[in-house]
């Protein structure tokens, strides 16, 4: 089967996704999975890999695209270089999650949910990641930042990302 | 299994109904009406507008009729004053979610919408009504899809799936941000499993879906739920 | 897996247990994990090799042990001390003080009482103390025992019988009551049968279901499987949070580990009775955790729900009969297997039996997982458990049952905790939530904060939910932002009560909640916006007056 454009086919990810696949039996049931699997192997997901994966299982192509956007975790999109996921679950917001949010947003020109033109950091929010008692947290890179204040993000991020991004923004 | 007969009272009437039938279709074999938006005989039933809601005997809960099969015993209401408010404000609501001109619509005069406006004595949205400014999507040779009037009643997507059989419509996004879309999401014109058969726009009950240079008058074949009845019997 | 196997095993790992002088127990629970537990559990693990202690002391990997606020937290045994915000230099100073010499190390000691002394550890019992991922350890605290109990001696109308007798009541939220629940799925026609356990807590500021998937695998899974015997399913799926990894790979391993050893697959202790558990990932969707959108999901499609009749109870996943129950009242299941029903019956409150896991977070002092009888009330949970407000700030509100729960006011703090009285005062049980908030927050932004969240999670397939939340944001949106009328809020009653009765599922029926009990408890807030334009909390109005001091 001809995948896509930018995967070629003996693409090890692909093979990959292939055999997770087939350890998943063809299930149709298993889409969401298979795409938690893409996700991981692509880091997101391409409409290419939707057709591949719709193709390969025998599902319409407008349902694998309709379920890959009713979920939150799915990204249809490539994410920058840095990602920051700011928490706003309850318990983060009760304690000024909001406000890391602003100053992040205020601080390096970006909105939340996007990207920056540059490729270089992604800002993403997420309803509760369960580490309610030690709220609010900030993820910068996978690294969980509990009891986070704005000045530690700002600075955390900041030597995560470098000062060029400052400048260049 | 043998079909079980049950008794039941519908708006002080009393009815039977086989067991595994919903209210509305009983309501409709007695002559009752009870209003309905996303319901199309012949297709599945999704319970979704809330238009059908009814009212049952001891419970505090309002049941779609469209959906909830009939049980012995139930004693049914399909016209309260609390269920007409509730239609009303269904159709304030989705009136109020998209961008509605009647004036400059396809569908003006044989829109479901407009008739159930008109039923339920809207002459007013109470609330903020939302502009939209969704692209038109023209590119298709046959028909136009404005997503600027869709109230999301999802008929096209189950006419394209379980009647024509090819599922190219499905829902992209969740709640206010849902839309209808062509495979991935692709300009119509180039949807590679679209088979051109225009039954979308046929059971569209408003002017979201139509074919080009026509009038929705002209076009709406309301003949076609039942043919996709009689079809969905063979 | 042999029925007298199950006992070898359990004894040669008391055994085993009784020979160490000291344990060291370490939380690796997300919480305590996301402040480096995991270089704890290593420092302690060389500090103690260092020693040539290792036949002398255990270093443990555990889960859970509710004191999330403090930790990386460490539990020594015997004797129960409990250590706090625990780093890896502190952990070979632990090591040498007390491990050697006997001392506990009196500035790392956790010291209030209190927060252990109201809570009744049950399902929780096991958390903190065993190894997650060791079977072994579960089987030494009697573990599968129940299941063994229930497979070679009692007939699903009897095990349907004893947690009928239980009074257990459904811990997602409804308090749906379980035994009656069992007997419908049991009793529905058709087959192939299944059982669902709901582990997609997406509430934002709950995280019970989650902390013990992460401590204590075993009992959800043993009590799923007593589940599926009782109502006579074969195949079963574990639905959980894609956003908790930990809990993902330690449901993975120990799904592995009970096929491996026979709990699960063909045969189950030699009887007949087959059953095997699958896991489900969700992808970041509030409502999937609705009981016909898991459903959907586990299907996989989009996790909308379906109207009700019928239930999943007679046409569930892929039209089958479906038991569906949340992981903690799975959780509940052994041990009222091998206590007895009517043993179950006695704790909590009458109506209202057994106990609830709650995270207790916001502004209190003593934040963190507690498991509560049924009938404490708010006041203790926020006072006595919870230690009081955070620095010095006055209670103004509890939030229970997460983003669909209610705001209850000070005036309700005597209000006991069930299900029943959490409804009548406009609130929920919901998954678990409390959230403690001071006077610092503003009660309208609280309510935007919640209606935003269930707007943007809102499915989109009926009507009120999907729209008429949009309009209740905007009714907020304009008060907080000091344009709203007096007849603004006549019109998010009316709406908000339209979306209660309209909705199709929970979350639209719920969804209204928050603005429902701020209007009924704190509508002075509301008219302050409105009428004086100012907002009690100073959080309001902040931004417009920042835009009108620049130009």
């Amino acid at each position: 089967m001809n995948a896509s454009k930018m995967i070629s086919k003996d693409d090890k990810r692909l093979i990959m996704l292939d055999a997770f696949i087939r350890k998943q039996q063809f299930k149709k049931d298993a889409l969401i999975e298979i795409l938690h699997t893409a996700q991981d192997l692509f880091g997101y997901l391409d409409k290419d890999i939707m057709l591949y994966i719709s193709k390969i299982l025998n599902l319409p192509a407008s349902h694998v695209y309709g379920v890959a956007t009713f979920y939150n975790f799915f990204k249809l999109r490539k994410s920058g270089t840095h990602v920051i996921t700011v928490c706003l679950g309850t318990a983060c917001y009760v304690k000024g999650a909001e406000e890391i949010l602003s100053v992040i947003e205020r601080e390096f020109n970006i909105k939340r949910g996007e990207t920056d033109t540059n490729n270089r950091l992604s800002l993403f929010v997420t309803r509760c990641i369960g580490s309610c008692a030690m709220a609010p947290n900030v993820i910068i890179d996978e690294e969980v930042i509990g009891r986070a204040s704005k000045e530690d993000v700002l600075s955390k991020i900041k030597s995560v990302v470098g000062v060029s991004l400052i400048e260049a923004g | 299994m043998s079909q079980k007969t049950v008794r039941l009272v519908i708006d002080g009437k009393e009815v039977h109904a086989a067991e595994d039938e919903t209210i509305l279709k009983v309501a409709l074999e007695n002559e009752i009406d009870i209003p309905t938006m996303c319901y199309l005989e012949g297709l599945s039933g999704l319970g979704g507008c809330r238009l059908c809601l009814v009212e049952a005997k001891g419970m505090s809960k309002l049941f779609p009729a469209c959906t909830t099969p009939v049980s012995n015993g139930m004693e049914i209401t399909t016209n309260s004053e609390r269920l007409l408010k509730h239609r009303k404000k269904v159709i304030e609501l989705l009136l109020s979610e998209r961008t509605h001109i009647c004036s400059v619509c396809v569908a003006n005069g044989s829109c479901e919408l407009q008739e159930m406006a008109t039923r339920f004595g809207v002459d007013h949205v109470p609330v903020v009504r939302r502009w939209t400014g969704f692209e038109l999507d023209m590119s298709h040779e046959r028909f136009v899809i404005d997503r600027n009037r869709c109230i999301l009643c999802t008929r096209c997507i189950r006419v394209c799936d379980e009647i024509e059989g090819v599922h190219t419509l499905d829902l992209k996004m969740r709640g206010k941000d849902a839309q209808v879309i062509m495979d991935l999401d692709e300009p119509w014109a180039s949807s590679y499993s679209c088979t051109s058969c225009s039954k979308c726009s046929a059971v569209c009950p408003v002017g979201a879906i139509y074919i080009k240079g026509k009038s929705l008058a002209e076009t709406k074949n309301r003949a076609l739920p039942e043919f996709v009845f009689e079809r969905r019997k063979r | 897996m042999k029925p007298d196997e199950l006992s070898v095993i359990a004894e040669r790992e008391s055994e085993l247990r009784k020979s160490f002088t000291n344990r060291i127990n370490i939380c690796c629970s997300s919480g305590c994990a996301n402040l480096g537990a995991l270089k704890v559990l290593k420092a302690f693990e060389d500090a103690v090799k260092d020693l040539g202690f290792e036949k002398k002391c255990k270093v443990a990997r555990t889960g859970c042990l509710g004191t999330c606020y403090v930790g990386p937290a460490v539990l020594i045994e015997p004797g129960d001390y409990i250590y706090m915000g625990v780093t890896p230099e502190a952990a070979r100073q632990i090591v040498n003080e007390h491990i050697v010499n006997g001392r506990p190390v009196k500035n790392f000691l956790y010291a209030s009482e209190e927060y252990f002394h109201k809570q009744n550890r049950l399902v929780m019992k096991k958390a903190g103390n065993i190894d997650p991922l060791r079977i072994e350890d579960y089987i030494a605290f009697g573990g599968y025992s129940a299941l063994l109990k229930v497979l070679t001696s009692m007939t699903p109308t009897e095990v349907i019988a004893n947690v009928a007798t239980s009074g257990l009541r459904g811990r997602g939220g409804a308090g749906f009551p379980t035994g009656l629940k069992w007997s419908l799925v049991a009793n529905a026609i058709g087959t192939p049968k299944y059982v669902v356990a709901n582990l997609d807590e997406g509430d934002p500021g709950v995280f019970a279901n989650r902390t013990l998937a992460e401590a204590d695998p075993n009992t959800i899974i043993e009590g799923i499987t007593i589940g599926a015997y009782a109502v006579g399913a074969e195949l079963g799926y574990i639905y959980i949070r894609g956003e908790y990894p930990l809990g993902v790979q330690t449901l993975r391993k120990t799904l592995d580990n009970a096929r491996s050893m026979g709990f699960l697959g063909k045969n189950i202790f030699g009887t007949p009775f087959n059953f095997d558990l699958e896991l489900r990932l969700g992808a970041g969707a509030f409502v999937a955790g609705e009981e016909t959108a898991i459903l959907a999901s586990i299907e996989g499609h989009r996790a909308t729900p379906h109207p009700r009749p019928p239930y999943p109870a007679n046409a569930g996943l892929w039209g089958k009969p479906t038991l569906i129950n949340n992981v903690e009242t799975f959780g509940n299941i052994p041990m009222i297997i091998l206590n007895g029903g009517s043993w179950f019956s006695k704790i909590g409150k009458e109506g209202c039996t057994g106990t609830k896991c709650f995270s207790l977070t916001g502004k209190v002092k003593n934040p963190g997982l507690i498991e509560v009888p049924m009938g404490i009330t708010l006041r203790e949970v926020v006072f006595n458990i919870g230690n009081g407000m955070l620095e010095d700030g006055k209670f103004k509100a509890v939030l229970a049952g997460g983003p669909s729960g209610g705001c209850l006011p000070e005036s309700l703090l005597d209000l006991s905790v069930d299900y029943d009285s959490l409804t009548k005062a406009g609130a929920i049980m919901g998954s678990g939530g409390i959230v403690v908030i001071d006077d610092k927050s503003c009660m309208v932004d609280t309510a935007k904060f919640f209606i935003t969240f269930c707007m943007e999670e809102s499915c989109g397939k009926c009507t009120p939910c999907r729209i008429g939340l949009v309009k209740v944001h905007g009714i907020l949106e304009k008060i907080t932002r000091g344009e709203g009328t007096l007849e603004d809020l006549v019109l998010l009653e009316d709406m908000s009560n339209f979306i209660r009765e309209g909705s199709l599922c929970g979350l639209g029926q719920t969804a209204p909640n928050p603005v429902l009990t701020t209007l009924r408890y704190f509508r002075d807030e509301y008219i302050s916006h409105i009428v004086s334009k100012k907002c009690p909390a100073e959080k309001c109005f902040r931004e417009q007056e920042k835009e009108a001091t620049e130009t």
